[in-house]
């Protein structure tokens, strides 16, 4: 590990002692952190996979339903009666932290003209055109959860990579390119120190032979 | 804020009945278009698999933002699968391997 370009003065050295212990803590934090929101993400990510498997069955059920309805009135009168929907469906994001990442939070309400969830008058439409429109209204509870659901684990995984990536730095190289520069500057100082001794006691075998 | 959807004209029909917004695309220059439309006014936004496959890189951009949230759907064709793919990539970028999978086979 190559060691930091730094000059081997006692000044460097506590300064660099100062960062290790930072770099230390740090390490230890992340760390933590990176366990904790694994921990969140595997039960976020498996409660997403089973939104995930009934919501795809129930999604593909409902346009089977409107393909359907749409095999027996002509495609005109269908998007004539689907033209004005009766409800109409606003969503409210709400921030909700996860270890310290910001996730959306939807919640949704329903803004309906009246109660009837059929847009469209009974003459020109099928019967098979009400069950699609019943099943599709079931549907969007599921659907909104999941986007919840799916919008964090992906934010998640994202502030994994990340925190990831700054513990493996952190481990491999800030920590031992530090320990090494610490290292280095000790020795080169003991080493001056015994340089200076020597000196010391060869001027003192000098000045004794002198007399 | 509103919820979108994005596909063909088949598929998002039934959509329209929740009061979604609705964008219609036929082309991948269509779906783009839409996308970036959608993705400035709504909250929540589904793509139809067949559509999502096509602009999966513009899908993507999306991914660390907030808001919108992007997520697939299937079209009447069934699930693609593409959906649960992306679920796995993300397990795979976290963990480093896939976990569900495992689960699944054992």
């Amino acid at each position: 590990m190559a060691r930091l370009n730094v000059n081997p003065t006692r000044m460097e050295l506590t300064k660099l002692k100062k960062r290790l212990a930072t770099a230390r803590r740090g390490h230890k934090l992340l760390k933590d952190k990176r366990d904790e929101l694994m921990k969140r993400f595997i039960e976020l990510i498996k409660q997403n996979q089973e939104l995930r498997l009934g919501m795809e069955q129930k999604a593909a059920e409902c346009s089977r339903a409107f393909v359907m309805a749409g095999a027996v009135t002509s495609p005109e009168e269908l998007s004539q009666a689907l033209a004005y929907p009766s409800c109409n469906v606003e969503v409210q994001v709400s921030d909700k932290n996860i270890m310290g990442v910001t996730v959306p939070e939807f919640t949704y309400s329903v803004k309906e003209g009246s109660n009837d969830p059929y847009c469209y008058g009974f003459v020109n439409t099928c019967a098979d055109l009400d069950s699609a429109v019943v099943k599709m209204n079931e549907l969007l509870p599921v659907l909104l959860k999941l986007a919840g659901t799916e919008k964090a684990a992906q934010l998640l995984a994202c502030e994994i990579e990340h925190t990831r990536r700054r513990v493996n730095a952190l481990e491999y190289i800030m920590i031992p390119q530090l320990e090494e520069t610490i290292k280095y500057i000790t020795m080169k100082m003991e080493e001056n120190e015994r340089g200076n001794i020597t000196r010391l006691m060869k001027v003192k075998d000098m000045v004794l032979e002198k007399k | 804020m509103k919820i979108g959807v994005l596909g063909d004209n088949e598929n998002v029909m039934g959509y329209k009945t929740l009061g979604f917004e609705v964008a219609c695309c036929d082309t991948k220059e269509a779906a783009v278009c839409g996308l970036r439309k959608l993705a400035r006014e709504c909250a929540v936004i589904f793509v139809i698999e067949d559509t999502a496959k096509d602009i999966q890189e513009e899908i993507y951009e999306y991914q660390e933002e907030k808001t919108p949230a992007i997520i697939l759907i299937p079209g009447s064709g069934g699930s693609l699968g593409i959906g649960m793919n992306a679920l796995n990539l993300q397990v795979e970028k976290a963990v480093g391997s896939n976990i569900l999978e495992g689960k699944d086979n054992g």
